[in-house]
């Protein structure tokens, strides 16, 4: 696979040709598992184990959930008490697949970061990325319909909010809104509607997830260097790779049991700590809470949202030129969903030749602003509307379209990169020489 | 459809405008020292019983527990009554059967009543429903380290009556310190032995509160001390693991790392 020189599934008693020679399923999860991995991967490469173990956790605590929710606007809501009171083990379950949520999404951007830091999404990974993006969008949409289930308060009236961003669109923003919640307001058709999909998105993702894999598994993984693996012969490949089982499962494996022991922590002492109080109130659609927050995780996108109001020039430019029809909402909007899609353009808007950000000087203060940045529109996302805040989010998110539209297509032309090594040996051998003749590689160094 | 959105916005605005107000100094909630609290917290069984008592005698004459059944009342990490005497418990409540369409006692099965008055909301998770704690700016921090405070916002709300009162459009309303906004409709429940327990436990109204806070906290969260064994055990097991994946993962690959031996060994080690 990827080009890169291995050994393939050789069948060999009279039952394994016979399997082969009509479907060759062994030999595929022989060279999947066995795919020649660089070696010098480092521990924000554990990240898509972590990612897969939360779809599957996500799909079977849901699952079980199914079996004992009513999506109904008058049952919902007690329907998920029935489940945190009466269903055996019910609390536990739900607990899971709620901070299950968050989790995957803590995943998701780390694992986002890293390909942006290491240049993952460089040629010939574009396919990879794109893909990527599309998971990353159907996990918000099924994390906000997932949301609106319980029926809180937070339910009720983040639906109405998301939901009204459509409404925002001019001309056909308002029976595009109707249409996606089946009525005029958000009421039982909308709970229906969020509940089958969200039912149904997360087989979309795995789906999309097989292709991901299948995507990078032909170009092989990126690793810390950004160097190729040497596709020269198989005995230099074998130099540069090790293969994927058991060096890197079991590295993995590791790497989730530490991850899910501090997720455990959470669930069992502060399942709370992630959600809103105002869930546990049921909906109500005549009381309106005093700050609709959205969850965590979408909050730099909803920063970006509230930062172009009608007070910033470019808004009032934007609405001077288009004869008023694109106002502050809209442009809102606009922004939220643009943030997104020049992350998706990455590959084509970062023109340097070098791929990892480790050989590249200025690069790396402008991606370690932008992982602030990240963090600052987190927090501005989920403070009032008022005072500095709204100007916050307005930097923050001028940074974020400058380092994609700007900053990646300069760099390119202006930095000077620094000496990348020949190959993923070297580098490795440069790393772990150095704890070989002190400690007898007694010393495991975590990240790098 | 227009009315509606009239309402919601009206509503907004009158709740942006509470919660400017409670950012201005009112809302002041103390941090109690629950004995439910931290992952090895647990419910203090007589503390559960009282708070029970309480809330019979005073809160369920206008709030009800629609989401707790009253068999649960039996439950160990709860209240843990004999069952008899949850049994007693129920018949003590009427309730309305659509079936027999007429009132009956009430049977361990059924819930808690709902609130009898329409303002009074129903108690069954108001200890997760309100954070008492917030920030600073935003960040979670206090939320981390005292809890999101929902029992000690009820113990506050009881405590926090100040004797102040005010007419505003043909309603009475109450000053109190912990309530957003700073006046409350609900006339103050607890002035301070109000219920006389059977073993001559303090009936103070900051002892009293604090029972009821707690037994808030149970009807919120009954499978609390469930949760966190179940924390405890997977976090054990988990960490136990992990040492061991650990010392296999140095150990496969201390042939590669070590001694630049990864000319040879690239084939899998069995």
């Amino acid at each position: 696979m990827g080009g890169i020189p291995h050994d393939h599934y050789e069948p060999k008693s009279k039952p394994e040709k016979w399997l082969h020679s009509r479907l060759p399923i062994v030999g595929l999860l022989y060279d999947t598992l066995m795919i020649p991995t660089p070696k010098n991967l480092n521990w924000m490469w554990i990240w898509g184990i972590v990612l897969t173990f939360c779809l599957a956790l996500q799909i079977i605590t849901g699952i079980v959930l199914v079996m004992h929710y009513t999506p109904h606007v008058d049952y919902a809501f007690s329907s998920v008490e029935h489940i945190m009171r009466n269903v055996n083990g019910g609390h536990m379950i739900r607990y899971l697949h709620m901070n299950g949520a968050s989790l995957f999404f803590f995943a998701v951007y780390l694992h986002i970061f890293r390909g942006l830091y290491y240049g993952s999404y460089k040629a010939p990974r574009e396919i990879t990325w794109i893909i990527g993006m599309l998971i990353y969008l159907l996990m918000m949409g099924t994390a906000f319909m997932g949301y609106v289930l319980p029926w809180g308060q937070m339910s009720f009236w983040g639906a109405t909010v998301i939901t009204g961003l459509f409404g925002a669109i001019p001309f056909i923003g308002e029976p595009i809104q109707t249409w996606l919640l089946g009525g005029p307001a958000v009421d039982n058709a909308t709970l229906n509607r969020f509940f089958s999909l969200h039912y149904l998105l997360p087989f979309v993702i795995a789906g999309l997830v097989a292709l991901h894999i299948w995507a990078f598994h032909t170009t092989g993984n990126n690793n810390p260097t950004g160097v190729e693996v040497r596709r020269t012969s198989k005995a230099d490949a074998q130099k540069d790779t090790v293969p994927f089982w058991p060096y890197f499962v079991i590295k993995d494996l590791f790497a989730l049991a530490v991850i899910m022991a501090v997720f455990f922590a959470i669930v069992g002492f502060m399942p709370n700590y992630l959600g809103h109080p105002d869930n546990y109130i049921e909906a109500n659609a005549l009381a309106t809470p005093a700050h609709i927050v959205p969850e965590w995780y979408f909050l730099p996108f909803y920063a970006i949202l509230r930062g172009f109001d009608d007070t910033v020039w470019i808004v009032i430019a934007a609405n001077f030129l288009t004869g008023g029809i694109v106002d502050g909402k809209f442009f809102g909007v606009l922004a939220m969903f643009g943030a997104i899609a020049v992350m998706a353009l990455t590959p084509w808007l970062d023109t340097s030749s070098v791929r990892s950000g480790r050989y590249r000087p200025m690069f790396k203060i402008a991606y370690w602003t932008l992982v602030v940045n990240f963090l600052v529109l987190t927090w501005v996302g989920a403070m009032p509307a008022e005072g500095i805040y709204p100007i916050i989010c307005l930097v923050g998110a001028t940074y974020w379209f400058a380092y994609f539209l700007v900053i990646l297509p300069l760099l390119g032309v202006i930095e000077k990169p620094l000496a990348q090594p020949e190959t993923i040996e070297e580098d490795f051998k440069e790393h772990y020489g150095k704890s070989v003749s002190s400690g007898g590689g007694a010393v495991e160094t975590p990240a790098e | 459809m227009f009315k509606r959105i009239a309402l919601s916005a009206a509503a907004a605005l009158c709740l942006t405008g509470t919660a400017a107000l409670a950012a201005g100094g009112a809302g002041k909630v103390k941090d109690i020292d629950f004995s439910f609290e931290g992952p090895f917290g647990t419910f203090d069984e007589n503390q559960l019983q009282r708070g029970l008592q309480v809330y019979t005698e005073i809160c369920s004459s206008c709030h009800g527990l629609k989401f707790v059944p009253i068999r649960t009342l039996s439950d160990a990490g709860g209240p843990h009554l004999p069952e008899d005497q949850m049994r007693a418990y129920a018949e003590f409540y009427e309730i309305y059967d659509a079936e027999l369409d007429d009132w009956r006692p009430a049977k361990p099965t059924d819930h808690f009543p709902e609130s009898l008055l329409e303002n009074a909301p129903d108690l069954s998770l108001m200890a997760k429903a309100r954070a008492g704690f917030s920030g600073p700016y935003g960040t979670g921090v206090n939320q981390l380290f005292k809890g999101m405070g929902g029992p000690e916002y009820i113990y506050s709300l009881l405590t926090g009556y100040t004797g102040e009162e005010k007419e505003e459009a043909g309603t009475i309303l109450y000053e109190n310190t912990a309530f957003p906004g700073g006046w409350i409709s609900m006339a103050p429940p607890l002035w301070g032995e109000d219920v006389d327990f059977n073993d001559g436990h303090a009936n103070d109204i900051s002892s009293i509160s604090k029972d009821v806070a707690s037994f808030l906290m149970w009807t919120a969260e009954p499978k609390m001390m469930d949760r966190q064994f179940s924390g405890l055990v997977g976090f054990i097991m988990l960490s136990v693991l992990s040492v061991l994946l650990y010392l296999t993962n140095k150990k496969i690959w201390a042939p590669i790392k070590g001694k630049n031996k990864s000319d040879t060994v690239a084939t899998p080690a069995e």
